[in-house]
C-alpha cells in the first residue's frame, strides 16, 4: 500500500507572533490521526524550529508534509539567502540571528541542531542569493 | 508536585488554567531561549521564562509542557492567555526574580531533569 497525506502550508514573515502555526496544526492533525506521541514530538519540534528559522532568516517559504504509513517527511523550501558554511551552522551556539530575534527568544544557534537531533535523517540543499531546501523525516519505528 | 503547589511556592497567582492545579509536575526548566526549552525538556515539566510572547506558548504547545511560569512580573498579553486556554496550559505568574524562582521551587524537591 502506497497511500500518503501531503500537508501543505505557505509561510510569511509579516507576523512573528504567527511563526509556528503551521507546525502546531501538524501536531494537532498528528494527534487526530493517533500517531504515537514520541513521533509526534519529533515531528513537532523539528518542523517549529525550520519553520522559526524560515521566517527569521529567509522570509518565508514553503512546507510541505508527507505522511506515509511508515513515516514523516518534512521538506522546508525558502529563497532565502541561503547557508554559507552548513558545518558551521550545524554547530550548537552558532546563530547568524539579529539581537531582535534574540530577544524574541530564538538565535541561540540551536535550531539546525535541534531539527538534526530529533529527526531520523537530515538533508539540507542550500545555494547562496538561491535559497534552501531542508529535508527531515521522522521513522514511526527506529530503523535498525 | 502539582501546579497548585508550584503556585503556593512562588507566591504566584493564576492567569488562566487554574482547574488545572491538581496535575503532576515532575521537572523545571528556567530559560529565555526557547531553543534550548525544545532542545532539553522533557514531558511534565513547569517552564519559568522572563521571555513573555506568543512563542512561549507555541514552544509549550510543541513539548506538550502545560505550566508556564511568567517571572519578574511580567504579564501575559490577552491573545497568549487566549492560545495557553485553547491548549490547555496554565499560566502563573510570580514578581521573584529567575534565579530565586528556580531556587525556592529547588529547595522545595523539584529538579531540572536529566541533561539529555
Amino acid at each position: 500500500m502506497s497511500e500518503s497525506l501531503n500537508l501543505n502550508y505557505i509561510i510569511t514573515n509579516e507576523d512573528f507572533t504567527r511563526a509556528g502555526e503551521a507546525s502546531g496544526d501538524v501536531k494537532s492533525k498528528l494527534k487526530m490521526m493517533g500517531v504515537p506521541p514520541e513521533v509526534i514530538r519529533k515531528v513537532s519540534i523539528a518542523m517549529y524550529e525550520g519553520e522559526i528559522n524560515m521566517v527569521i532568516h529567509a522570509g518565508g517559504g514553503t512546507i510541505d508534509v508527507i505522511i506515509t504509513a511508515d513515516d514523516i517527511t518534512m521538506i522546508l523550501k525558502d529563497h532565502g539567502p541561503g547557508i554559507a558554511d552548513i558545518d558551521l551552522a550545524m554547530q550548537a551556539g552558532y546563530s547568524t540571528a539579529s539581537e531582535n530575534v534574540r530577544a524574541l527568544g530564538f538565535g541561540a544557534g540551536m535550531g539546525l541542531p535541534n531539527m538534526k537531533k530529533y529527526s531520523d535523517e537530515m538533508t539540507i540543499d542550500t545555494e547562496l542569493g538561491i535559497g534552501t531546501t531542508v529535508t527531515m523525516k521522522v521513522y514511526f519505528k527506529p530503523k535498525s | 508536585m502539582t501546579i497548585g503547589d508550584v503556585k503556593e511556592i512562588l507566591h504566584a497567582r493564576f492567569i488562566c488554567g487554574e482547574d488545572q492545579k491538581d496535575r503532576e509536575i515532575h521537572s523545571a526548566c528556567g530559560s529565555d531561549m526557547m531553543s534550548d526549552v525544545l532542545a532539553f525538556v522533557k514531558d511534565q515539566a513547569v517552564l519559568l521564562t522572563g521571555l513573555c510572547n506568543p512563542q512561549v506558548i507555541r514552544t509549550a504547545e510543541m513539548i506538550d509542557l502545560y505550566c508556564i511560569v511568567f517571572i519578574r512580573g511580567k504579564k501575559p498579553t490577552q491573545e497568549m492567555i487566549d492560545m495557553a486556554e485553547d491548549r490547555d496550559i496554565a499560566i502563573l505568574c510570580t514578581d521573584h526574580r529567575m534565579f530565586n524562582a528556580c531556587g525556592m521551587l529547588y529547595d522545595n524537591g523539584l529538579r531540572g531533569g536529566t541533561p539529555y
